[in-house]
């Protein structure tokens, strides 16, 4: 927030922007821009007007005012998206960002009385997903989405998608599965009382009766609900590698077969109740472990940012095309905002590509006609011709999209304690198991076979499958409450692993929003209005910095204004000449010392000074001097050193701050720290270090807005919680010491168990009793010390 | 006693029933989406409140 703001600020009704004009009003109603200003009307015309009821500022600011959605009466574009269509009705589901109140849900739900052809509307809150069924003989989806826009909720529709994305989460029905599990234990356990308290003589028949029912419920818990610890146990076996699921699935097997052997043969009441009590537990601790963030993506690539069509040119006239057609030699143009698909060269208009996407570099270039233009950047300003001259699949950006460390899975990563234990516990177990059957077989060949299968059934690691799954589940909310979201529970146990953090520049350890602009000194109020009239008028971001830091002035209409692009502009304003521009068309000289940028002001050939824009530094950077302590640091930049001094004190290794770094080159040297055996966390923001983040061995993508593009990566944290990264780090440590503690009890468990175990005089009852107290102690075990160690980092 | 095996039959019928209901519900996609409606009930039918 300013300071220097002297006016008292008014506030768009729709946004909640600050006003800098009072233009655009309404029934006393102010709007910060002409497209809230619509917005508003349209509502008001639609009798729509609660929406400002439920919240105040419900909208998204609108300051670009122009429809592109003529690519959506493309058929093929067209049946991509939809759902469903026939002859009357069309289904479509769109993903549109910007939901975030009970306002949007409203207005979401209302559009039928915008349009009466849209029948039925549904918003998914979380996912920020709405259902339109509607009339396309009556409107078209491109009606139906320039609606849409006009209401200040453009759908995001790319190439990538999201919605089929968010919607197959739900695909091994895991839900059911638990379902049909605590259905059969509960009958199952109340069906074993009789046998725990002994029956009477007269009783035996109710025993055979119940056994055989007993049975008749473990089938569907055995062959449905845990069907899938077969399938992987096997899976694993044919790959030679013992995970954790060996051991169960060969818990289950045996504990299914001798209870119908031993309902068989009239010698036992089985152990129905272990059998259905452990699948369900396991299954639970599954579940718990399945967290998903709908509002996130952590597998997005190029596509989620490319437009799924471009505008070619033919003749005179424009024609969409859907990307995947765009070839060498097309002409195409592109217009402000929008984002540049495939290599090009500039054939007409004034190209101000803003590289951010690709190279870091917040500040728009100029780029002349005939010169390359990379695919990733976005035009700011005019439209723009330009003739492709490799296509999508071949451009720079998307050959780093490409690159290798995308295409594999992270096979490099740090194991997780589960599979290092699970190895050498499957090997002991069937050591013991083996050992015992061999110890009694000469005894008695009965009493050998059930010293075997009481002692894989004892030791069914069912505490130890657990213990993983809870303690990261409550290690995740924790994380998550305080705004830093993993992709899944394994990432806590990367994260504790992880001795280097690499840091990119741009966005990561400066802020993207708040450039500060340095006002040069002593400007006279006059001038200061001078500057804003001339400035007001460009579309250049550095002019509407320079405006957002002078807002509040008078506003004069120049008599003459001339804007030279990538130079500056030229103005008439109550007949003072101004110069406003770089260095070169000011002064007349180049610039000597390029370690900020800076835009020169000149009134009445008389030089006042310039404005300076600062990066403005990430509140907390001095975390990072704290993880120095503990972890090698190093920095990488991608655009020119001119801030080296100023994190000098922060990275005081010489070798450890790297400018001028291609995307390709971070990339590289993310490989070369790993193949010094390194274990290394990249924290980027953007596209320019995905590559980075794919390579290292976690990747966290940094965002102040958690609703806005972020890469591929394992885990997003919002900018808000930067400083905390130190306490995260520590926190995940302790999480994976929680484990190996509840892995100690655990095994404490087992070792009392196989006592019985190895005897072969294990009681039903005395299984059925232990395996829901071991596991009752490790689940409250592992909530109870992560909540403590969330306390003592000063997480909760 | 034999009214034991009459009893325990209808129980788990009973039961079934409820596990059947569970999975229709499912998927059928009750559950889908378990925030919005809460947002939902919040909001008023009529369009006539008072202007802010």
């Amino acid at each position: 927030m300013k300071q220097s703001a002297t006016l008292e600020k008014t506030t768009c009704y729709h946004c909640g922007d600050e006003c800098l004009t009072k233009a655009y009003t309404i029934e006393e109603k102010h709007f910060c821009c002409h497209g809230c200003e619509s917005v508003y009307h349209i509502l008001s015309q639609n009798n729509l007007c609660s929406y400002y009821n439920y919240n105040d500022h419900p909208g998204a600011t609108r300051n670009r005012t122009d429809k592109r959605f003529a690519y959506l009466n493309e058929p093929s574009i067209l049946s991509s998206l939809l759902d469903y269509s026939d002859g009357q009705i069309s289904i479509v589901t769109l993903y549109i960002p910007h939901i975030h109140c009970s306002s949007c849900l409203w207005l979401l739900e209302q559009l039928n009385k915008i349009n009466p052809a849209i029948h039925y509307c549904r918003v998914d809150f979380l996912k920020k997903q709405l259902n339109i069924r509607f009339d396309h003989q009556k409107l078209s989806l491109q009606g139906l989405v320039e609606i849409l826009y006009d209401i200040g909720y453009e759908p995001l529709i790319s190439l990538h998608d999201i919605i089929k994305e968010q919607n197959t989460t739900n695909a091994d029905k895991l839900v059911q599965k638990i379902a049909v599990a605590g259905f059969c234990f509960g009958n199952v356990m109340l069906l074993s009382f009789p046998e725990y308290f002994g029956l009477s003589v007269y009783e035996q028949t109710f025993k055979h009766f119940f056994g055989w029912l007993n049975i008749l419920f473990a089938l569907p818990v055995v062959f449905y609900s845990g069907k899938d610890y077969f399938i992987s146990a096997w899976q694993n076996l044919k790959a030679k590698v013992l995970s954790i699921d060996f051991p169960l699935a060969l818990g289950i097997a045996v504990l299914f077969l001798r209870t119908v052997a031993e309902v068989l043969t009239g010698t036992g009441a089985g152990f129905a109740d272990t059998l259905c009590g452990l699948v369900f537990f396991l299954l639970v601790g599954k579940f718990v472990q399945k967290k998903t963030y709908h509002h996130l993506s952590f597998e997005r690539d190029y596509r989620s940012f490319f437009p799924v069509a471009v505008h070619l040119i033919n003749g005179n006239q424009e024609q969409p095309i859907p990307l995947s057609q765009l070839n060498t030699g097309h002409r195409i143009i592109i217009r402000n905002n929008e984002i540049i698909p495939a290599d090009a060269i500039l054939l007409k208009g004034e190209a101000l590509v803003d590289f951010s996407f690709v190279t870091g570099e917040t500040l728009p270039v100029t780029k002349v006609l005939g010169e390359i233009i990379y695919a990733g950047g976005r035009q700011t300003g005019y439209a723009i011709e330009m003739e492709v001259i490799k296509p999508v699949s071949q451009s720079y950006l998307t050959q780093l999209w490409n690159n290798e460390a995308f295409k594999r899975h992270k096979d490099t990563r740090i194991q997780t304690f589960n599979q290092r234990v699970s190895k050498y516990f499957t090997i002991v177990l069937l050591a013991i198991a083996i050992g015992s059957l061999l110890f009694w077989l000469p005894t008695s060949v009965t009493r050998g076979l059930s010293a075997f299968t009481a002692v894989l059934i004892v030791a069914c690691p069912c505490a130890l499958a657990l213990s993983t799954p809870f303690t990261m589940a409550a290690a995740l909310s924790v994380f998550d409450k305080n705004l830093f979201y993993l992709k899944n529970t394994s990432v806590v146990e990367q994260m504790a692993g992880i001795d280097t953090i690499v840091f990119d520049k741009t966005g990561t350890i400066t802020t993207r929003e708040n450039t500060q602009v340095q006002v040069p000194p002593n400007l006279t109020d006059e001038q200061k209005q001078l500057i804003y009239s001339a400035c007001i008028n460009s579309a250049h971001p550095l002019s509407a910095m320079i405006c957002r830091e002078l807002a509040g002035v008078k506003k004069h209409v120049p008599t003459l204004y001339f804007e030279i692009a990538g130079k500056g502009i030229l103005a008439t304003i109550n007949g003072h000449k101004l110069r406003i521009g770089n260095s070169a068309f000011v002064l007349n000289q180049t610039e000597v010392n390029a370690d900020v940028t800076k835009v020169y002001v000149m009134v009445d050939e008389h030089y006042l000074g310039y404005f300076a824009l600062l990066h403005q530094y990430r509140g907390g950077l001095n975390i990072i001097s704290q993880l120095k302590q503990a972890y090698q640091t190093y920095l990488l930049s991608g655009d020119r050193d001119h801030e080296r001094n100023a994190l000098q004190t922060f990275f005081v290794e010489p070798g450890h701050m790297l400018f001028n770094k291609s995307p390709q080159d971070k990339l590289d040297f993310i490989d070369l720290l790993q193949q010094q055996g390194k274990k290394v966390m990249m924290i980027g923001d953007g596209v320019n270090d995905s590559g980075a983040l794919q390579q290292s061995n976690l990747g966290i993508a940094i965002t102040d807005n958690v609703n806005n593009f972020t890469p591929g990566s394992d885990a997003i944290l919002d900018g808000k919680s930067f400083d905390k990264l130190p306490a995260f780090m520590r926190f995940s440590k302790d999480a994976v010491n929680i484990i190996h503690l509840s892995f100690l009890i655990s095994v404490t468990y087992n070792v009392i168990g196989l006592s019985y175990a190895v005897t072969g005089m294990l009681s039903p009852l005395t299984a059925a009793i232990l395996m829901p107290v071991s596991t009752a102690t490790i689940i409250s075990f592992t909530s109870i010390a992560t909540h403590f160690a969330a306390k003592k980092r000063k997480l909760k | 006693m034999s009214i034991i095996y009459f009893l325990i039959g209808c129980s788990v019928l009973l039961a079934l029933a409820f596990l059947s209901a569970f999975f229709w519900a499912q998927n059928s996609g009750q559950n889908d989406d378990l925030y919005t409606p809460s947002v939902r009930i919040l909001l008023d039918e009529d369009n006539d409140i008072e202007q802010k």
